[in-house]
């Protein structure tokens, strides 16, 4: 039983980072209908931005609030002024193109930031400073709970609030929810399109960021290529969710994560990473609309 | 046999030729240029053969990797329980071992197809990848085919003498695929010119339109397919037995993007265009090593992917678009007869 | 009366909370020529869809020349004879006026996979036959000159005309027109009139129409059903339409286009 319940902790844990990173995806498509192939690797880029900044400011050595704090700022400026620069640049050049276009623009871009990051940063692993000290806050049971745990529960939960505020609650929220469900219409109402859109990536990137700096407090490891596996998670997740579903995203995250820790915990580390595709095959083949979504037919 | 003949003459010319092209380069280059000439012959194969569903039916596929593996697999398994012959039998054997890859390829295409050709755009994107990921991580954990070391000494053409005359393994393998390049070509080529090519556009075109035609558009969607992956586990089959070595990660997804960009640099739905864009990838990576010797960084792909991205939004359509060379440079047509994949009023010529 | 050619056993069709089309009840005569008009959003195009295969009825049935189409796949109603063109022309663009042509008579095709490959005479010969017909059809349309043109490069009125030619290549029993006079002048709608009366005859045809240019439909449909809010609410000839009150509500529309004189447009 304590067994189980550690896994279910770590899966929300997991889950909760890819939710993160799932709504990026998510709220994307929701606006574009398309798939930001480059996401995991702003992503990436986030986690070395909070590595550099620690450095900068010498801050590699001394875990704390304030060092989660300074991190999650940096990594979610940085990722979010990323995300909007390559929406400029290399996808709203294409608004009009059809769909492969893009796709491939955003497999290209994501190839660029993956070999340029190389070159940059170097292919060998960096370690990420020490953001929170490992320390057991309270015991459940027989079950402990870590203080990077809490952390990431804590973070994400203020990201979803704040979140939720923005789009629910907010003007600029309403414009965004104008846009996905109808550009054309939400323009004729004097929404900029264009400046929702970019809006929409730099929230995006933003909570990719935030995952980034709490992928790299609890696995410290950090390389240009990490985006790869998680994103393609996080994907899957927003999938299984609905994709453009933002509440879908977050769903299809945690079952992603508690699912990925059951299997590595009770049947083999081996398919960890071919759990994911597993699930995606069958949702898409199952049901392509998601566990959240609505499959649009199209009109003859 | 009267029709054979007749529809074999101008593939026979071209394999002639070719043939004695590949004779030229046998004699007067060395063996790193003679393997880059049979990757850019795989790429063709593999260029070509995406073409038909990204190009000519318009669908998106992502997992062409999945499919080299399967037909490199199954032929680099089957010569090890099928010794090779020696000498002259070494082609047949060769090609029959790639028709065999090619069968099983165009099973898995079948069972990849038949689900996902349902779903749309990025849908099939996402679920192809996938499914070619699927087949990569099974073989990463097969053991009979070596799993993550791989599969070593897989038996490939060799040197062998007809009365007298060498014959080098280079001009074993590079006969061998260059019939299977022309046999692509030319399968596309006139399928493309027929009832059933026209299927294919018309799915690409508009589907529902297409179905009130009285087109079976998922027959169609399904055919393209597993033509298509026929020839991609071709290609592999070819692959494996150049290389000699095989391991699942020459199949990952970056494998299937490179296929992805072949089709678009040439023209999403122009044949000639996927064999030029063979040659520019295969070729332009190599050519850029020594940027890589001078500045000790590897900026090639740094390149190859910003160009992807300057590709897609200066010029999207790729060399030819959806025209063959002929058309896109007419001069061209006083050494070639018409070659339109749109019917013409004169009945198709080649 | 001898069996009917297509009949509309009490369709429905509802999608999530709304029924678009209501047990909806018609039948259509050999060589009719019959006419399903009503206001925008009546379900005009959702019954087309329906008796094409496009969409499956919720409820009720499509019997057509003598079998159910209950389930069965647009291509698979192309083939027992049943054809259709699209309110928003539904070409294929890129491909040339005589391929849209030579998609449609696929079903004619009676070579296999190889054939083709191997250039047999069976193809090359059908391949010939196909495009002599294919021409042949453009012909009686004047449009044989722009047989290698790009489907886009058309005008409007010819993009209108080519579906119909598409239409036609696939040999149906009925055709089902989706509007297509939609954005046609006075003198392009006399001629669709003449055009749509002379494929009836030369092809033996039997057609449905779907129009609001009710000088069209007054002038050449025998009959005709009149759908509002997914229900029928009226059905007959021209005069006992024109005359009916149901109808003239529903239309909101001034007496004077349902009586057919010289007004421009009849409801777009």
């Amino acid at each position: 039983m304590a067994d189980f319940l550690q896994h279910v902790i770590n899966g929300i844990s997991l889950g909760s980072i890819y939710a993160l990173i799932a709504l990026g995806y998510t709220m994307v498509y929701g606006i574009l209908q398309f798939i930001n192939f480059a996401h995991s690797d702003v992503y990436m880029v986030g986690a070395f931005i909070a590595y550099f900044v620690a450095r900068a400011v010498g801050m590699t050595e001394s875990p704390g609030i304030e060092t989660l704090v300074i991190l999650l700022g940096a990594s979610m400026v940085g990722c979010a002024l990323l995300g909007v620069a390559i929406e400029r640049l290399a996808y709203r050049p294409l608004r009009k193109a059809p769909k492969i276009n893009i796709l491939i623009t955003a497999i290209g871009m994501s190839l660029f930031l993956e070999y340029f990051g190389q070159v940059v940063f170097g292919a060998d692993p960096k370690v990420f400073p020490s953001v929170l000290q490992d320390s057991v806050l309270f015991q459940m049971g027989t079950v402990p709970l870590k203080s990077l745990d809490i952390a990431v529960l804590g973070v994400t939960l203020v990201m979803m609030f704040a979140l939720n505020f923005l789009i629910y609650h907010t003007k600029i929220g309403r414009a965004m929810r104008a846009v996905s469900t109808n550009m054309n219409v939400a323009s004729l109402m004097g929404v900029n399109n264009d400046f929702i859109i970019s809006f929409t990536f730099f929230v995006g990137s933003a909570l990719a960021g935030a995952g980034s700096v709490l992928v790299g407090m609890k696995y410290p490891k950090i390389d240009p290529l990490m985006g790869m596996m998680i994103g393609l998670k996080a994907f899957v997740a927003a999938v299984l969710g609905g994709i453009g579903n933002i509440q879908g995203a977050v769903l299809g995250g945690l079952i992603m994560g508690l699912s990925e820790e059951m299997v590595v915990g009770y049947f083999s580390s081996t398919y960890r990473d071919a759990l994911a595709f597993g699930i995606l095959i069958v949702i898409l083949i199952f049901r392509p609309a998601g566990l959240l979504g609505k499959y649009t037919v199209e009109k003859v | 046999m009267k029709t054979f003949l007749n529809s074999a003459k101008v593939p026979l010319i071209a394999f002639v030729v070719l043939w004695v092209l590949g004779i030229f380069v046998n004699f007067s280059f060395n063996s790193y240029i003679q393997l880059i000439l049979i990757y850019i012959m795989i790429n063709m194969i593999l260029a070509m053969s995406l073409n038909l569903v990204n190009g000519y039916t318009g669908q998106f596929s992502l997992g062409h990797a999945g499919f080299m593996a399967s037909g490199a697999y199954t032929s680099a398994y089957l010569s090890t329980v099928i010794p090779m012959p020696a000498g002259a039998m070494q082609l047949p054997y060769f090609f029959a071992l790639a028709l065999a890859g090619g069968l099983v390829a165009s099973v898995a295409g079948l069972l990849v197809g038949l689900p996902s050709l349902r779903l749309k755009g990025d849908y099939l994107a996402i679920v192809t990848l996938g499914f070619g990921e699927i087949i990569r991580v099974t073989l990463l954990n097969t053991d009979a085919v070596g799993g993550a070391r791989g599969m070593y000494g897989i038996v490939g053409p060799t040197d062998w003498s007809l009365a007298g005359i060498p014959i080098s393994r280079f001009m074993g393998g590079f006969t061998h695929a260059l019939i299977w390049v022309l046999v692509c070509f030319f399968t596309i080529w006139r399928i493309i010119r027929s009832a059933h090519g026209r299927a294919f556009l018309s799915v690409r075109e508009d589907e529902v339109a297409a179905e009130s035609m009285g087109i079976n558009t998922t027959r169609a969607k399904v055919l393209a397919f597993v033509l298509s992956s026929f020839f991609a586990g071709v290609a592999g089959a070819i692959f494996a037995h150049y290389a000699n070595y095989l391991n699942p990660s020459s199949f990952t997804f970056m494998r299937s993007v490179d296929a992805v960009i072949m089709v678009v640099l040439g023209g999403m739905g122009s044949l000639s265009g996927s064999l030029l864009a063979a040659i520019f990838i295969t070729v332009i990576p190599e050519a850029l090593r020594p940027i890589q010797e001078m500045t000790g960084y590897d900026l090639r792909m740094v390149i190859y992917s910003l160009s992807l991205v300057l590709l897609m939004i200066l010029r999207p359509q790729g060399l030819f678009g959806k025209y063959e060379i002929t058309e896109a440079l007419p001069w061209l047509q006083k050494f070639f007869k018409k070659s339109k994949a749109t019917a013409t009023t004169d009945g198709g010529a080649s | 009366m001898s069996t009917p050619l297509l009949e509309a056993r009490s369709i429905t069709m509802q999608f999530g909370g709304l029924k678009a089309v209501d047990s909806l009840q018609f039948q259509i005569q050999k060589g009719e020529l019959m006419g399903l008009i009503g206001p925008n959003g009546a379900g005009k195009t959702t019954v087309f869809n329906m008796l094409t295969g496009v969409y499956q009825p919720t409820q009720g049935d499509v019997i057509f020349d003598g079998q159910s189409i209950k389930g069965k796949k647009p291509w698979q109603v192309s083939h027992l004879g049943m054809t259709r063109t699209f309110q928003n022309i539904r070409l294929f663009k890129e491909l040339s006026v005589l391929e849209n042509v030579l998609v449609a008579s696929n079903q004619q095709i009676e070579y296999g996979f190889f054939s083709p490959l191997l250039k047999t005479k069976k193809f090359l010969d059908q391949e010939v036959a196909l495009r002599k017909e294919a021409l042949e059809l453009l012909r009686i349309f004047h449009l044989e000159g722009k047989a290698n043109d790009e489907a886009s490069s058309l005008p409007y009125g010819e993009q209108r005309k080519l579906e119909i030619i598409r239409a036609l290549a696939t040999k149906p029993k009925l055709i089902c027109l989706d509007e297509p006079a939609a954005g046609m002048n006075h003198n392009e709608t006399h001629a669709l009139m003449e055009t749509i009366a002379k494929i009836r005859k030369d092809f033996h045809l039997t057609v449905l129409l779907i129009e609001h240019d009710m000088k069209l439909v007054m002038g050449i449909c025998e009959r005709i059903v009149v759908l509002d809010h997914g229900v029928k609410i009226e059905e007959g000839t021209p005069e006992k339409i024109q005359a009916s009150k149901k109808v003239i509500e529903a239309y909101l529309g001034t007496d004077e286009d349902l009586q057919g004189s010289s007004s421009t447009t009849g409801g777009h």
